[in-house]
């Protein structure tokens, strides 16, 4: 029997990846061949996809961009045995751009069925929780603050002092919220461990739990992802029935249970309070810290909010040992960053690595340039609220505090490649413009600030009273900067600031002019 | 309602009875029932979870999934956020517009509508679409507008 394996993965359906498989299955049956289709994760060399991969003596085996015209040509030819044809890769894990990775929280991803527990114990699933269930919670604890885990969620907040905030809070109830919004443009890490490794996720949570006394879950899913929203249920299902969920961790004396919630198409919920809120059923209203959400979260109880990666780096974490992460990583940022390489860009995908790679290796080391072949202009890291970066930081660390100190933001690490037809003015009005559409109203800086941003700047690029709409646009800025609740209104200005000073040419301004 | 009662959604609701946290659980269950949210139901919602009516339609007005009509049998969303901006998504968006779908406005014709969003998660893969569910990379306006043809009939 022959193992081919086809990812369920959203971008590689999108690309055609279910056709594939169905091809596959009819034209195998036509000829009585003895194949088995898995459906796994995407490897995340998305530019691959449809990849194929047929398990050989010699490995894995890939054949990229397959579509379902070429299958019957791809079984011809050999592609069962791992023969050479057009579309070969070679072993996928020799992959120039896979085999320079350091996997460790996408370690699976690709690789297993995300919903076969059987698969997930076979590559070192649950040995992070089996040593967690033997650990006092507070050495839990001790473990995640050693590791130098930071929140991958935006703020980059250390992920040992919040869960030990929780574990000292004294309550009848606490809660674990994972946050799943994932709303920034360029990011898709959280969707493709979702869909492509769930059980690491669902293992991290309960760690989470067990380290501060919470027994119940929730994981708040954007409604944009009803694939991760389907292979998640199905996930936590077998969690429940195998005895990873429930009363009895394991066999353990612990109990966990884990719901999903799915969003209702509002950006400003990926913010951890607004996300409170929804989960309660709510307006997503941000809510004013202090309280913060470790001592008074959910329903007004303890709750530790994390990010998917941060929560999924956990297990790893726990099964190494702390040194083994801390000994990754760049200055204060520890352990491996999953970046995401999205827009213009020639072989797009997620690049797992230690802090500290630059921006350089990242976009043409791994990304290859732009798609369009054109050079690139521009990149804006870290979503809608990141800054816009150029060429000139393209030796800039990819960590936290190297990235603040060029005026970036690494937020969820997501990189957005843009060529040079990409006019600046108009990614300026556009940051304005979603702000607009996306505060939650509580502010007026952000509310009604975002929306005269966008008359400034037209103002601007009109050619009107440029200096003095200039400095209106500058002062507007800090106002929005320094008079917003959360970073919704606080950090437009940043990709606002930054397309203005790295490309004044674009918003018609010549040199000179402030 | 055409199909259900307001029997058969309470009844639907029944789980939720009383608790007031599930106001916007209760709205998503009704969408997904009926494909959108009859006025009535906000009533229905505001009885079932044991809050005002005004609470029940401050959610319902919140969240940009919520639609008070029934969607057309083909619902397309066209992602408008920056990756899919650098993939150039431009030329599917003017493309679809002389087709005479304005997607800023969600413009239906020949029951398909046409919508933007903000990211659907296949920034690598853009520009990105999502046809009733089915998520669509590389999106050219041809392929757009024969999947939508294919899922509204
Ligand atoms: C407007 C806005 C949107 C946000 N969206 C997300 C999101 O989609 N996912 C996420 O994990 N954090 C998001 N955050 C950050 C969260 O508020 C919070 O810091 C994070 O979930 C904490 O988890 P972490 O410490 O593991 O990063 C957002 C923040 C703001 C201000
Ligand atoms: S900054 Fe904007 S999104 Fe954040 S709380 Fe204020 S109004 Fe809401
Ligand atoms: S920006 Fe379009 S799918 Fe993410």
């Amino acid at each position: 029997m022959t193992k081919v394996f086809i990812p369920r993965d959203s971008a590689a359906l999108s690309v055609g990846a279910d056709e594939v498989a169905a091809k596959i299955i009819k034209i195998a049956a036509k000829q009585g061949l003895d194949v088995t289709v898995v459906r796994t994760g995407s490897r995340g060399m998305l530019f691959l996809e449809p990849l194929m991969e047929v398990e050989t003596a010699a490995g894995r085996i890939g054949y990229a961009n397959v579509t379902p015209e070429m299958v019957e040509d791809l079984l011809a030819a050999g592609a069962l045995s791992g023969a050479s044809h057009a579309s070969t890769i070679g072993q996928v894990e020799s992959h120039e751009y896979f085999a320079r990775q350091n996997r460790i929280t996408f370690a699976r991803v690709g690789i297993i069925d995300p919903i076969s527990i059987t698969d997930y114990e076979a590559h070192g699933g649950l040995a992070g929780l089996r040593n967690a269930l033997a650990k006092t919670p507070e050495s839990i604890v001790e473990e995640v603050t050693e590791s130098g885990l930071r929140g991958r969620g935006g703020a980059g907040f250390p992920a040992g002092i919040k869960w030990k905030t929780v574990l000292l809070a004294t309550s009848d109830q606490k809660y674990i919220c994972c946050n799943a919004d994932e709303g920034d443009s360029g990011t898709f890490a959280d969707r493709m461990l979702m869909e492509g490794d769930p059980f690491t996720l669902i293992e991290g949570m309960i760690i989470a739990g067990i380290a501060v006394g919470a027994t119940k879950g929730l994981i708040y899913v954007r409604s944009e992802y009803p694939h991760a929203i389907s292979i998640f249920n199905e996930a936590i299902a077998v969690a429940n029935s195998s005895g990873l969920l429930g009363s009895s961790v394991l066999g353990s004396a612990h109990e966990f249970n884990l719901e999903v919630r799915v969003g209702a198409g509002s950006y400003v919920c990926g913010e951890e309070t607004a996300m409170l809120e929804s989960l309660e059923g709510k307006r997503g209203m941000v809510r004013a810290k202090p309280p913060i959400p470790a001592l008074v979260g959910l329903f007004g109880k303890p709750t530790v909010i994390n990010n998917v990666m941060t929560l999924a780096a956990v297990p790893m974490i726990l099964a190494q040992g702390a040194a083994a992460y801390q000994s990754l990583g760049h200055e204060r940022s520890r352990g491996t960053q999953v970046f995401q390489l999205a827009g213009n860009i020639k072989q797009g995908g997620i690049v797992e690595l230690a802090f500290g790679t630059t921006l350089g290796e990242l976009v043409d080391g791994f990304g290859g340039g732009t798609l369009s072949g054109r050079p690139v202009k521009t990149v804006q890291i870290g979503g809608p609220l990141g800054a816009y970066l150029g060429k000139s930081d393209w030796n800039v660390p990819m960590a936290y505090e190297s990235l603040a100190e060029v005026g970036g933001m690494l937020g969820h690490g997501g990189i957005v490649v843009f060529d040079d037809t990409v006019n600046m003015a108009k990614q300026a009005r556009f940051a304005m413009e979603f702000c607009a559409e996306e505060s939650c109203g509580k502010c007026t800086p952000c509310r009604i600030g975002s929306t005269r941003g966008v008359e400034v700047i037209d103002r601007i690029v009109a050619g009107e009273e440029q200096s003095k709409n200039l400095e209106l646009l500058s002062d507007l800025c800090d106002v929005m900067a320094d008079g917003s609740l959360c970073a919704m209104g606080g950090l437009t200005p940043l990709p606002v600031r930054s397309a203005l000073k790295l490309f004044p040419a674009d918003f018609g301004i010549s040199v000179g002019v402030k | 309602m055409s199909n259900y009662s307001e029997e058969s959604i309470l009844n639907y609701l029944g789980p939720y009875k009383g608790d007031t946290s599930t106001i916007l659980r209760s709205l998503q269950l009704i969408q997904e029932l009926l494909g959108y949210v009859p006025d009535s139901a906000l009533d229905l919602v505001a009885k079932n979870s044991g809050v005002s009516r005004a609470e029940v339609y401050g959610v319902f007005t919140f969240y940009s999934d919520f639609r008070s009509t029934p969607p057309a049998k083909a619902v397309v969303k066209v992602c408008v956020a920056e990756a899919c901006q650098a993939s150039g998504n431009a030329e599917l968006i003017s493309g679809l517009h002389d087709h005479g779908y304005d997607i800023h406005n969600g413009s239906v014709k020949d029951d398909i509508q046409m919508e933007q969003t903000f990211c659907l998660g296949n920034c690598a893969l853009g520009p990105s679409v999502m046809v009733n569910g089915a998520p669509m990379g590389r999106a050219t306006c041809d392929k757009v507008l024969a999947a939508a043809k294919a899922a509204s009939v």
